[in-house]
């Protein structure tokens, strides 16, 4: 189903779903949502399966005309979105008909925002999932961002008649700074005991050299016992690697799938929804966690998604005619 | 070789078995079939995916399926297991590549550069069976080991703004095929009109880490044929059983 036509295509909006994984053995990243918390979520909203594909909007959201009628949803950076130019609510999900306007206000906090349409997006498969892998020109519209004029299709899904909303203690909040809990290694042994402390008290700056490809920050320099280089390896997405000059990179859902830079630590799977709204000029903390507790913080996450899921706000919507003016009410169920 | 393989945590949903710290047949050999090939066969509940590299295996898991103790234990199991018949399911693929002219712009180089004549530099060149050690870098860019020292050659000192996609080249005492158009510094000697990365093929990249690669020389002639065949989508790469290849 035709869904919406791309009247600007705002900054850098991508189709993401949760990647494509099983093909890194033959150097495919596995690219996917940076913030899979709020892509899950806003696929929950308008009644699809968590990995649906969804537009992944950053920074400047882009404009599009609705072709057909459906439900969409919206969470991720706090950011204002607008049908006809009238405020809707975000983190909750609602009507847009044939002929509305969606667009968006400025970025207030975060990075990323996850446009979510019921029956997901199409796009191209490409081994399993249509995530935009840009480099590699897979997957989403061409292997490409959306461009002015680009129609966008959805797969078919039932008419809500009514609308839903994450309660608001379970909306995430934003900050320029945040606190990234690592697990050390896989090569922190190259690493003296000092550096190590380094890493772990320092405050780092994300560069404008970063990407979906990874963060590079800028901060105390962390230098290696003896070499920076190994035989190169297999990383993951998340994964922290220093080269020689001794700035760490944070390799990020686009990542080629080895490397041969040592890796200081890997960010914990759940925080990387945090460091996914984080942009170029805000800073990261580390703070190192075990193997156990991390799996505890994993599961805790998963545990979050699903009280999200049982406390969802019932929401009705209605058009009013008053006086010749039209107005749309929106009814909280209590 | 490191006796016991090493674990090294790589962030909550992965490890790595690193069975030692070079670069050698034999270590990429354990990695290969002691670990990855078993793995794949068992189609172990929770494990998401692999990489396998010249000298370990990277493992992606899902710690609501499998714990790591589990993943550790089953690692240990097959490490011990005697599964030394090695290349019993490796292939060869065997990949057609047109030698020269304006597909190998640098061959003569290599050829000048080695003091080989040209069909010297293709007959080494083609001679071996290459083992893909690991595939890594890009989709389907395979590290291929085996290639004779007698025509190595060095990087361009400057890097072409476009290699096209099947380029076959020469960097040091490695050889390598590009498998989508990019920039690059390797010494280009050959062209395959096989595609190593096909989004639209049923399995999208050709290559798989463990087989062998064997270059044969085709003529331009059959370099045009193949191509349209392949953009058909009619051609099948021939694929061999390592054992029946070598006798």
């Amino acid at each position: 189903m035709k869904c919406f036509r791309v009247l600007s295509p705002g900054l850098f909006t991508t189709i993401q779903d949760m990647g494509r994984l099983g093909f890194e053995s033959q150097g495919v990243p596995p690219s996917g949502a940076m913030d899979e918390f709020a892509l899950r979520v806003a696929n929950i909203l308008v009644g699809n399966q968590e990995n649906a594909p969804c537009l992944e909007i950053t920074m400047i959201g882009p404009i599009l005309e609705v072709l057909s009628d459906t439900t969409i949803a919206v969470t991720g950076a706090q950011i204002e979105v607008f049908v006809n130019g009238f405020s809707r609510p975000v983190w909750s999900s609602f009507p847009v008909q044939k002929g509305d306007i969606i667009s968006f206000g400025d970025v207030k906090a975060g990075f990323r925002a996850y446009l979510a349409v019921a029956g997901g997006f199409k796009g191209t498969s490409v081994m399993g999932s249509v995530s935009t892998y840009v480099r590699g020109r897979l997957g989403g519209i061409n292997g490409r961002q959306l461009q002015q004029n680009d129609i966008l299709e959805s797969n078919l899904a039932e008419q809500s008649l009514f609308y839903k909303k994450v309660r608001d203690d379970f909306v995430p909040s934003y900050s320029n700074e945040e606190q990234i809990r690592v697990i050390l290694g896989p090569q922190d042994n190259f690493f003296s005991k000092e550096v190590i402390d380094i890493f772990l008290n320092s405050v780092y700056t994300i560069t404008e050299d970063s990407d979906r490809m990874g963060y590079r920050l800028e901060g105390p320099e962390l230098r290696a016992k003896e070499k920076h280089d190994i035989i190169t390896d297999g990383v993951v997405p998340e994964a922290i690697q220093v080269p020689p000059n001794g700035e760490p990179i944070i390799l990020l859902k686009d990542a080629p799938t080895t490397g041969g830079y040592v890796k200081i630590a890997t960010v914990i799977s759940p925080d990387l929804s945090k460091l996914a709204q984080l942009k170029p000029g805000d800073r990261v903390r580390f703070k190192e966690v075990e193997l156990t507790q991390a799996h505890k913080i994993l599961a805790e996450f998963e545990r979050k998604i699903d009280e999200i899921k049982r406390n969802l706000v019932i929401l009705r919507y209605f058009k009013v005619k008053i006086n010749e003016k039209n107005f749309d009410i929106v009814v909280e169920e209590l | 070789m490191y006796e016991k393989p090493k674990i090294l945590i790589c962030g909550d949903k992965a490890v790595t078995v690193e069975f030692g710290d070079e670069l050698s047949e034999e270590c990429n050999k354990r990695v290969i079939i002691k670990l990855y090939r078993m793995f794949k066969l068992k189609k172990i509940e929770g494990i998401i995916s692999m990489i396998p590299t010249y000298r370990s295996l990277l493992i992606k898991y899902d710690p609501f399926k499998i714990t790591y103790y589990e993943l550790i234990k089953l690692v240990e199991l097959y490490n011990n297991n005697d599964t030394e018949k090695e290349e019993v399911k490796a292939k060869v693929y065997e990949i057609p590549v047109v030698y020269g002219g304006e597909f190998g712009l640098d061959l003569d180089f290599v050829a000048r550069y080695n003091n080989l004549t040209v069909e010297e530099v293709i007959s080494i060149h083609t001679k071996p069976l290459y083992r893909i050690f690991m595939i890594g870098f890009t989709m389907g860019f395979a590290y291929l080991g085996g290639m004779s020292e007698k025509i190595a050659t060095p990087r361009l000192e400057k890097p072409r703004t476009e290699v096209k996609a099947g380029s076959v080249g020469i960097a040091g005492n490695q050889t390598g095929i590009y498998p989508i158009s990019s920039p690059g510094g390797w010494r280009i000697i050959g062209r395959t009109p096989i595609k190593i990365y096909n989004p639209t093929a049923e399995n999208p990249i050709l290559l798989e880490t463990g087989n062998f690669i064997k270059f044969v020389r085709i003529t331009e002639d059959e370099y045009r044929k193949i191509e349209k065949e392949v953009q058909l989508n009619r051609y099948h790469v021939k694929i061999y059983d390592y054992n029946d290849y070598k006798s």
